[in-house]
């Protein structure tokens, strides 16, 4: 229970109250809690099973299940490399190629060293008219090429 | 700021307030801020055209609620327009021009000439062939189309329930209220011939009645099904950014005629746009006593809750998405019981999808007949599209059901890019077909598709050229649904699995003749064994590119050969006689695999070539082939 004091616990307990401690509103709490976190803690998964009276296997596997959580810390920038059908005839995969090499990523280890990319394949954004596509946290990047997602790579390196 | 109206009357005097505030901004601008827009920069060129037309001394407003009953001009963020492919979009109205790809450095000329001035600008205006479009509504990608479920993306601000009120918005909850009962209801919307949306068609108003029939049942429930996960789909994405009441509104329809209280509107994650408005929406309607208990002063309650989806695709299936939404996994279950019946929370549950929510409201005002008055017998009123790819114009469209395909790509799409030959359609996303040139002609409508073994799906229409490979299209589609598949069943989880490693071994260059059969006989077999729709239609992307273009698959088989270049194991790069000698190419190699002198022919060493496709990218004269 390293993390699990002063304010993360006050933050979780505040989230547990907004929704109530319902158990069926699970993966909004734990939505929330990873927006502050880029990921979901251990710590903080184990207190709020117990809190909303579920057990710690039940909502592993409610964690697990869902695409959009991550067990693992996640970068700064969280890049979801659109791979939809539109994207993918319209070349998303060099796209995603260009970015696992500027990032040092790869498919297998989506995180890079530094700690400031994460990259994720989505199935699709919805943004077809502006494939291909790349998301980072909430900003959608239109008609990308391989030079584009380079330069964005670096130009939210410098940013930090 | 805003009161609760307690009754019809108290309404219909704050409808006719707006409706009067909308008719005195007599020049509006409309910035549009659906995804592709502000993607493209739209939020600085409207913040831009604020600062402006206040350093102008112009008097202007944002909203209906600062009206001043004068002649200020409106300046609007609207949602999609749906003309993404020309984004950034700003109209202009009365006169209903439109500019496009505009950026912020524009927005002083604007100012300047066409709303202080009455100018049109030539330079932002849409350009065909050589002429043109001053008018939207004018522009052949709109020209052809009928919005009825998109009429008002767009036009209004997404972010204002007066500018709902002030088009008319919440009449038909109005009249659902005080002047009809749920049976009536109900049955106006079974008159119309309502199938859903969301893929399936299945009659609406049979649906809303089976709900209804539970009369022993206090705790009922709508569920909207906003997941649009079908890769290539956006429809449900820009109805609910554009015009986020109109679900709303269709939903209480719903909730009133069926006898449920509570609805949940279930949203995809990827889309942060359509939750915040909906949310924004939700609330708004709130404050006014639309939503919640004792609605307009009616005695009857509706709740509004927003459930956000956490990336996963099967939740589009009916009974995950209530296991989902109970904060299960998103499992489905085997049917009957059907939702109807034993939906969320095992309360009997009406579950439709966006659009066909969004399609009640105009029901109920306009009634039945006039929705039957597109379309065709079976499959009436209009269906929206999102039209992607290799086409000239990509978009959110809307056209009447049984417009052929022929119409669709090459009267509003404009054709196929870059003069390229037209090769397939996908229709329908992980679930659905390919259509070809023979079937250009054939009216788009449930029944008609269901024929060639293609569904309408959700709407995502990808257009693909004669260089896109229909093996690798197949595996791209085998692979999303291997991924996606919740694992419940042995079918689906392990059968697809078979499925996409044939496939990728087919596109590797190390397939089998043998494999083509293999391929339709576990096709058959998922199709008939597995547990939910999205497992006995997920070989529907193979069987349809085995039966139009079954050639291609014998080309990678037999002859270790992708002509279309797409897959890069069996691909090869030849040099053309076009070739100048310019030595870019031989420059550019990273494995130094082509070699050549100044001013001669280059040759490619294939034993070297590592086949990225750099050469090919970098030469002046095209003179690198692929294939």
């Amino acid at each position: 229970m390293m993390m699990m004091e002063g304010n993360d616990l006050k933050f979780i307990d505040s989230v547990l109250e907004k929704y109530g401690n319902d158990k069926t509103k699970i993966i909004a709490i734990m939505q929330d809690v990873q927006e502050r976190y880029r990921y979901l803690p251990k710590d903080a998964l184990e207190y709020i099973a117990g809190k909303v009276g579920m057990s710690e296997s039940k909502l592993y596997g409610v964690a697990t299940f869902y695409g959009n959580f991550s067990l693992n810390a996640k970068g700064k920038y969280v890049m979801k490399v659109c791979r939809g059908t539109a994207c993918h005839v319209r070349k998303s995969s060099t796209v995603l190629q260009a970015l696992y090499d500027a990032t040092g990523t790869s498919e297998t280890d989506p995180n890079s060293d530094d700690g400031l990319f994460t990259l994720e394949i989505v199935s699709c954004l919805g943004a077809c008219g502006l494939s291909p596509v790349v998301m980072v946290n909430d900003t959608v990047h239109a008609a990308m090429t391989p030079e584009k997602a380079r330069a964005l790579v670096e130009q939210l390196r410098e940013e930090g | 700021m805003r009161e609760r109206i307690k009754n019809l009357e108290e309404f219909r005097a704050l409808q006719e307030k707006f409706i009067k505030a909308r008719a005195c901004e007599k020049r509006k601008v409309l910035v549009c801020c659906g995804t592709g827009c502000a993607a493209g920069g739209n939020l600085a060129v409207y913040e831009e055209l604020k600062k402006q037309m206040a350093e102008h001394g112009a008097a202007f407003e944002v909203s209906l609620n600062d009206n001043c009953g004068g002649d200020a001009t409106g300046i609007k963020k609207s949602g999609c327009h749906g003309f993404c492919e020309m984004g950034p979009l700003v109209r202009i109205e009365p006169e209903g021009w439109l500019y496009t790809k505009v950026k912020a450095a524009d927005v002083a000329e604007i100012v300047d000439k066409t709303i202080l001035g009455g100018e049109f600008i030539e330079r932002l205006g849409y350009h065909q062939n050589g002429e043109l479009y001053k008018r939207q509504e004018d522009i052949p990608f709109y020209k052809k189309q009928t919005r009825r479920v998109l009429e008002h993306c767009g036009h209004i601000d997404a972010e204002s329930i007066e500018e709902y009120f002030s088009i008319g918005g919440y009449s038909a909850l109005c009249k659902a209220l005080f002047e009809m009962s749920g049976e009536e209801v109900i049955a106006e919307v079974s008159a119309s011939g309502l199938r859903g949306r969301g893929g399936a068609g299945f009659p609406t108003g049979k649906k809303w009645a089976q709900v209804a029939a539970h009369t022993e049942e206090p705790v009922k429930f709508i569920v909207c099904n906003g997941d649009e996960g079908d890769p290539g789909a956006f429809m449900d994405r820009s109805c609910m950014e554009g015009d986020p009441h109109k679900i709303l509104e269709g939903m209480i329809i719903a909730g009133v005629a069926t006898g449920s209280t509570e609805g949940y509107i279930y949203v995809r994650a990827e889309y942060p746009l359509a939750v915040s408005r909906l949310s924004i929406a939700i609330k708004q309607a709130e404050e006014y006593g639309i939503t919640g208990d004792d609605i307009l002063g009616s005695g009857k309650s509706f709740h509004m809750h927003i459930n956000r989806g956490a990336g996963a695709f099967v939740c589009g299936e009916g009974s995950a998405m209530t296991a989902s939404i109970e904060g299960n996994r998103g499992m489905p279950r085997t049917k009957p019981p059907r939702s109807v019946d034993k939906g969320l929370f095992g309360k009997p549950t009406c579950l439709n999808n966006v659009e066909t929510f969004a399609n009640v409201p105009d029901i109920i005002t306009k009634g039945a007949a006039w929705f039957r008055s597109v379309g065709t017998e079976n499959s009436p009123g209009t269906k929206a599209f999102a039209l992607t790819g290799n086409v000239v114009n990509t978009g959110l469209i809307e056209v009447p059901m049984g417009t052929t395909l022929r119409q669709v790509v090459y009267d509003i799409g404009g054709g196929i890019k870059n003069g390229k030959k037209f090769k397939a359609v996908q229709i329908g996303g992980p679930s659905g077909g390919c259509l070809t040139e023979e079937h250009l002609d054939l009216p788009m409508d449930f029944d008609s598709l269901k024929k060639v073994g293609a569904i309408i799906g959700s709407g995502g229409l990808v257009v693909m050229d004669e260089d896109s490979c229909m093996v690798n299209i197949a595996q791209f589609f085998m692979n999303f649904i291997c991924e996606e598949s919740c694992g419940k069943c042995t079918p689906c989880r392990e059968g697809t699995t078979r499925m996409n490693e044939i496939l990728t071994r087919i596109t590797h260059g190390s397939g089998k003749m043998s494999d083509i059969d293999e391929l339709r006989s576990l096709a058959k077999m998922i199709q008939v064994s597995s547990l939910c729709g999205l497992g006995k239609t997920a070989p529907n992307p193979v069987l349809s590119t085995l039966q139009n273009f079954e050639e291609e698959y014998i080309e990678h088989i037999r002859d270790k050969r992708c002509h279309c270049g797409t897959c890069k194991a069996l691909a090869q790069f030849v040099i053309t006689d076009k070739c100048i000698g310019c030595t870019k190419c031989a420059r550019n190699c990273p494995v130094n695999a082509i070699t050549g002198t100044v001013r001669h022919k280059h040759e490619i060493d294939p034993t070297k070539c590592i086949k990225c496709g750099t050469c090919k990218d970098n030469c002046p004269v095209g003179a690198i082939k692929e294939g």
